[in-house]
């Protein structure tokens, strides 16, 4: 998944050699109670794609009145307004996903000092690395296969929708295939979220440190640094390094990896995938060697922490 | 072998120091009650044991540095520290299938079977359970580990009468074997004087007493004199004085038990009174002075 991952894979290898204990089996474990304890992972999601469904489904309802509108239109705009439900759907679970990734990471370290809970975890033979490790794949590996599987089951039952409309007007499968070509978009959005999930590792990384520092509210100091330094920054020398900063480490991946843009401003596209481009941007790298250097701190803030 | 092995155990806070160089030994197979006031560094030595504190001096706990190995060590160490740290969210089965997964020590028969005798349902979540349910929980799931060594931390404050008896006889009855060791520290001292083997007294970062069950009922004796021969009594130099129902009531260190006999009513006193007379003896002296 990534370069993480991947260091902490080594360093758990390592350290199942020296003991011979079932490491995998800790790990595995781990992941399945941090499933059991945070069921907004997949409610939050499934909750997303049923409210998206119900806007579309209202939106179908409307539509003998806009069809007369749309036949006023260029092919080419009538394309666009047909594939926005589609993008805007996208949009919308990446979104629930991220923010839903953001506030476990700052929750999960968090709350466990608080309810003392921290005393029963490390009571079992399940070291931090393997604890932190298990945590951090929720924001890098589950949270984004849901936001992918929610995104297709969504986009499949719009496009059947749609399709039930259209053949009621006598259009063909093809005519809407040609419009929202299902397979090219969900290739294209597995695309999107692996690399904004890469990129978006720091976020993730940083707000496990937060939430394993913090001694008292985590989302103030999430959220107010952040916008002060920027202000400040602003204030004294009239730039924006710290406010772009933070907008390229939240929407830079879109830039990099991807040519051309996912609106309708000239006719109707998708973009073009651009993975050469994206491996070679220095701000990837910048972030997973930021991500590694995070993740160890959380790992040794927990190794160090008490119950509040 | 030694189970804990401590020496020159240090451990300095901020403002305070908790551990003031302890040096200390316990065996397999004992069941060591650690008692202290609030304070007196008992909670900070049984976090530096467990691995949880990086500390100064030297720690084996079952031949193994607890900070650099912690990993290793709860393989065969579990603690409960405290009451109530179960995660709230948890339900029961949830509890069980959990530490079945992580540790390779534990024994789900014996753990289903201490629970079938108590009231918790296994659909249940911690946080609908009672405080006593909860600590009955964290006990089945703890004594169905094969741990070497176990420790508990208050592990019955805040309960009723009726479950701290059981978790001392639970804890007694069905999970002592005398090859395991056991520590644990209370404020109810008077509940685990029968299960004790070993006692140690530690007030403000040092062990102020340290000594088997045996020795310590060889060594006190208390005598609740005959209120003409307390002059007589007070001779032998007694280390605590108090009243007790219109009589007064001496503790003694060594003491020839003969002589005292014929001064009063004598017997082995309560932990609880031993400890009024070393620790508060000697935190009125330390305010004197100051």
């Amino acid at each position: 998944m990534s370069i993480e991952a991947d260091a902490g894979a080594a360093s758990a290898s390592r350290e199942m050699a020296s003991t011979g204990a079932p490491h995998g089996r800790t790990y595995l474990w781990s992941l399945k109670r941090e499933l059991w304890e945070n069921r907004s992972i997949w409610i939050a999601p499934l909750a997303a794609a049923g409210f998206i469904l119900l806007g579309f489904a209202i939106s179908l309802i409307r539509t003998p009145h806009t069809l007369k509108v749309m036949g006023k239109l260029t092919p080419e705009k009538l394309a666009g307004i047909r594939f926005a439900p589609f993008g805007i759907s996208a949009a919308g679970l990446i979104v629930t996903v991220v923010v839903v990734g953001i506030f476990y990471c700052l929750g999960t370290l968090y709350n466990e000092r608080r309810d003392r809970s921290i005393l029963f975890w490390k009571s079992m033979p399940v070291s931090d690395l393997t604890t932190l490790l298990a945590k951090i794949t929720i924001p890098l590996v589950v949270l984004p296969i849901i936001a992918f599987l929610t995104i297709c089951a969504t986009q499949a039952v719009m496009f059947g929708l749609d399709l039930v409309v259209l053949a009621s007007r006598g259009s063909a499968f093809a005519q809407l295939w040609s419009t929202v070509p299902l397979l090219h978009l969900w290739e294209l959005m597995l695309y999107l979220v692996v690399t904004l999930t890469i990129w978006h590792a720091p976020i993730y990384a940083y707000f496990l440190v937060l939430s394993a520092w913090v001694r008292k509210g985590t989302f103030l100091w999430a959220v107010v640094p952040p916008i002060a330094l920027s202000l400040f920054e602003k204030l004294a020398f009239d730039t924006s390094y710290v406010s772009g900063a933070i907008h390229d480490r939240f929407f830079g991946s879109l830039e990099a990896a991807f040519r051309g843009d996912w609106g309708h401003k000239n006719g109707f596209h998708l973009p073009d995938p651009t993975p050469a481009h994206f491996i070679a941007t220095p701000g990837l790298w910048v972030g997973l060697v930021l991500a590694v250097a995070l993740f160890a701190l959380a790992v040794w803030l927990r190794r160090r922490r008490e119950p509040m | 072998m030694a189970c804990i092995e401590a020496k020159g155990l240090r451990k300095a806070f901020k403002n305070t120091v908790a551990l003031d160089g302890v040096d200390l030994s316990v065996e397999r197979g004992r069941i060591l009650g650690l008692i202290g006031p609030n304070g007196a560094g008992k909670s900070t030595a049984l976090n530096a044991i467990l691995g949880l504190i990086p500390y100064e001096g030297e720690l084996s706990v079952l031949g193994r540095n607890p900070w650099t190995s912690r990993n290793e060590l709860m393989q065969d160490v579990c603690f409960i520290a405290d009451v109530a740290v179960l995660p709230r969210w948890m339900k029961v089965s949830q509890a069980l299938d959990y530490v079945a997964g992580v540790h390779p020590r534990f024994d789900r028969a014996k753990a289903e079977a201490f629970l079938a005798r108590t009231q918790i349902q296994r659909a249940s979540k911690v946080r609908e359970l009672s405080k006593g349910m909860v600590t009955q929980l964290h006990l089945a799931l703890v004594m169905a580990i094969d741990a070497r060594l176990l420790v508990l931390d208050e592990p019955t404050l805040g309960l009723d009468i009726l479950y701290r008896k059981q978790f001392y006889d639970s804890l007694l009855n069905d999970y002592f074997d005398h090859t395991r060791t056991i520590l644990v520290t209370t404020h109810q001292v008077e509940e685990v004087q029968n299960i004790l083997t070993d006692l140690m007294f530690i007030d403000r970062g040092r062990i102020v007493l340290f000594c088997s069950m045996e020795a310590f009922e060889e060594r006190y004796t208390e005598l609740t004199v005959h209120p003409d021969k307390l002059t007589a009594a007070r001779a032998w130099n007694p280390i605590y004085e108090r009243q007790g129902f219109g009589r007064t009531v001496l503790l003694y260190d060594r003491a020839d038990r003969e002589a005292l006999a014929a001064l009063g009513e004598i017997r082995t006193p309560s932990i609880a009174d031993l400890f009024v007379a070393v620790i508060g003896n000697d935190t009125q002296k330390g305010k004197l002075a100051a």
